[in-house]
């Protein structure tokens, strides 16, 4: 069962407040991060959820969750590579960043390593143009990235993964 | 050293902290404008400085504050635009992540004249730890009296939220965003009606770039007038340009825009030249969606005059052989840089990007996108270069909203400046893959400085 606890509902409730009388459907994309945030990806029932708490019809949330590149349609490894691969970064090597994380995890893009713990993701233009090649991981960048600090972002997940275990 | 009217403060100890800010006299203008001031009076400054939109279209803003309808009794709003997408562009993201009050101080006297109540930041997704960043320094103003109601016993309330996107390069366009505001898939809208007219919840909105609302700030200080001495012609006050690619100091820097754009290139104080010793090839420089420009007309217009960093003298010459100031995101790219290969990566983006509402642009970036994989992986035929130019004129112009021509003129300029790499593609297609070539459009010889 999907059910926000208390704490997630009361902020529901302030991110509605921002908005004027009956436009409660604005809280949207704010209300699927925190779903997303808690539940790692958007399922049907998930979705469903989010709808009836702000009473819209459920075709009006896949619409939007469909839209949006950082919104999960399916599962994820718990740690997401995500890659930008646009001019900017291409012209600063993000090529061999993705190939290398090709190799070290044993995957392609848009796969996620058999024991659940890695996906990666090429993206798009992340603003971070000056610091490439680069690569969000979670709620953060990481930037100007070598082989030798992919090998350590790697190592790092591998430990928060024993830890949050 | 040139004029800062904007990031002079960035590298103070603990700048980002409210006190710190105040004490180094963060929110005068605020006082300035609310207690001193009437809401048309602010307008008038930010008209009388010249100053235009930093988000791309440098649009004045003063008249585009001036055209906001005010129908009795409808509230209406300000959104500060920090969607920020355009591929080579992350100097919003500087100014928010490491002077967040700045950008609340220019919103509350924004807000203030345009008279919104509610106000909000709407931030692309992926800025997640600089959303905490804001959010943060808006409690902190809050507690401080500079937000909530009746401000300094003024009578004038404000808040200010911030709203992540989740993704979409689309939610820059303004309508876009608008809808996206709304809890909608981020589709344009037709204008007319303007935001102006009817924006956010039909109401009358203003949208605007993070730079130019946290310009706001200095031209309340100093007066417009005085902010339009500084720079040249129509292109007044200082801007900040997010240098990236093959040089040897990326990062974000204020010019006052009188400097040659050789010098922003290669003196220490900007871009310290090109990476690793080598010769400068191109350079996209407003951000990804404005021509591509070789060396030789990059560093001088057509004519054989110097060429600026200024709105006037990037884009002298028009389409044929100038570009655009456009978002002040600067690529740079060396000798050995594809200009086949960059031109594909991008294609690739406005394909991605797209919302898809209308049919050339939706299915001309594919097509652009498909043409250029294909040359750029050796696969392309010498016809295709013909039909890259006839798709791309068939884009521009004929859409709802410029994505359509913002994915059709870096196509168009490459071909225009590069069409021999391309030709080199169709004629090589072993040694294409194997190496990245850059024929002989660099800057020969290379630039000393003085
Ligand atoms: C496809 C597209 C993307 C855009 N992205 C942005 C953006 O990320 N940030 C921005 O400030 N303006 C962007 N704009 C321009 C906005 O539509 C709008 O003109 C701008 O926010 C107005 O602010 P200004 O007058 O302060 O520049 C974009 C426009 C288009 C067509
Ligand atoms: S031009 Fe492209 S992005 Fe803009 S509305 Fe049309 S399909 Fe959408
Ligand atoms: S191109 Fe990679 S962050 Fe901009």
């Amino acid at each position: 069962m999907i059910k926000f606890s208390e704490e997630k509902l009361n902020k529901v409730q302030e991110i509605i407040n921002r908005y004027p009388q009956g436009k409660q459907k604005s809280a949207l994309i704010p209300l699927l991060h925190l779903a997303q945030e808690e539940y790692g990806w958007l399922s049907a029932e998930t979705m469903d959820y989010v709808a009836g708490l702000l009473q819209i019809e459920p075709i009006e949330v896949y619409e939007v969750a469909t839209f949006y590149s950082m919104f999960n349609l399916k599962p994820v490894g718990k740690f997401m590579f995500e890659v930008c691969q646009t001019g900017p970064c291409m012209v600063s090597g993000s090529d061999n960043i993705i190939d290398y994380i090709k190799q070290r995890l044993g995957i392609g893009v848009g796969e996620t390593t058999p024991d659940g713990l890695f996906t990666l993701k090429t993206v798009e233009c992340l603003g971070a143009c000056g610091y490439a090649p680069m690569m969000q991981l979670g709620k953060h960048y990481r930037e100007h990235l070598t082989k030798d600090k992919v090998d350590q972002i790697i190592e790092e997940c591998r430990k928060n993964a024993g830890l949050l275990n | 050293m040139g004029v800062k009217l904007l990031l002079d403060k960035a590298k103070v100890e603990g700048i980002r902290q409210y006190d710190v800010y105040r004490r180094e006299g963060g929110y005068r203008s605020v006082e300035k404008a609310l207690k001193t001031m009437s809401p048309d009076a602010v307008t008038e400054e930010v008209k009388k400085s010249g100053l235009r939109g930093r988000g791309g279209a440098g649009f004045p803003t003063g008249m585009k504050w001036s055209f906001l309808a005010k129908p009795e009794g409808v509230p209406r709003h300000l959104v500060c635009n920090a969607d920020e997408s355009e591929p080579g562009t992350f100097k919003d993201r500087f100014l928010m992540e490491f002077l967040p009050h700045l950008l609340i101080e220019g919103l509350i006297v924004a807000s203030y004249a345009l008279g919104s109540n509610a106000t909000y930041i709407y931030i692309r997704g992926e800025y997640a730890w600089i959303t905490d960043i804001l959010e943060h320094a808006i409690g902190e103003a809050k507690a401080n009296g500079w937000l909530g109601n009746n401000i300094l016993g003024t009578g004038f309330n404000c808040e200010i939220y911030v709203q992540r996107g989740a993704g979409a390069y689309i939610c820059g366009e303004e309508t876009a965003l608008i809808e996206s505001l709304e809890g909608k898939r981020g589709n344009p809208r037709i204008k007319p009606p303007f935001p102006a007219v009817k924006g956010v919840w039909d109401r009358p909105t203003v949208v605007n770039n993070v730079e130019t609302l946290a310009a706001v700030v200095p031209i309340i200080n100093m007066g417009g007038e005085e902010y339009a001495k500084i720079g040249v012609g129509k292109s007044t006050g200082t801007k900040l340009i997010s240098a990236c690619g093959n040089i040897n100091k990326p990062g974000v820097y204020e010019i006052d825009m009188t400097i040659p754009v050789e010098e922003f290139i290669y003196s220490d104080e900007y871009c310290g030249g090109i990476a690793n010793g080598k010769r400068l090839k191109a350079c996209i420089p407003g951000g990804s969606s404005v021509p591509i420009l070789p060396a030789n007309l990059l560093l001088k217009t057509a004519k054989g005059e110097t060429r600026y960093m200024n709105y006037e003298s990037l884009s002298d010459g028009g389409f044929a052989t100038g570009s655009m100031m456009g978002s002040g995101g600067f690529i740079v790219l060396d000798e050995d840089q594809c200009v086949v290969k960059n031109t594909y990566t991008l294609a690739r983006f406005y394909r991605h990007e797209s919302c898809g509402q209308c049919s050339p642009c939706r299915e001309g970036t594919g097509w652009m996108e498909k043409i250029l994989k294909a040359i750029e992986s050796g696969k392309g035929k010498m016809s295709d270069i013909d039909l890259l130019w006839d798709i791309q004129r068939k884009i521009e112009g004929n859409t709802i909203c410029p994505l359509g021509d913002a994915a059709a003129w870096p196509v168009a300029a490459a071909i225009r400046h590069f069409r021999d790499e391309f030709e080199w593609h169709v004629n090589n297609p072993q040694e294409c893959l194997t190496r990245n070539y850059g024929l002989a459009h660099y800057a020969d010889p290379i630039y000393t400085p003085a």
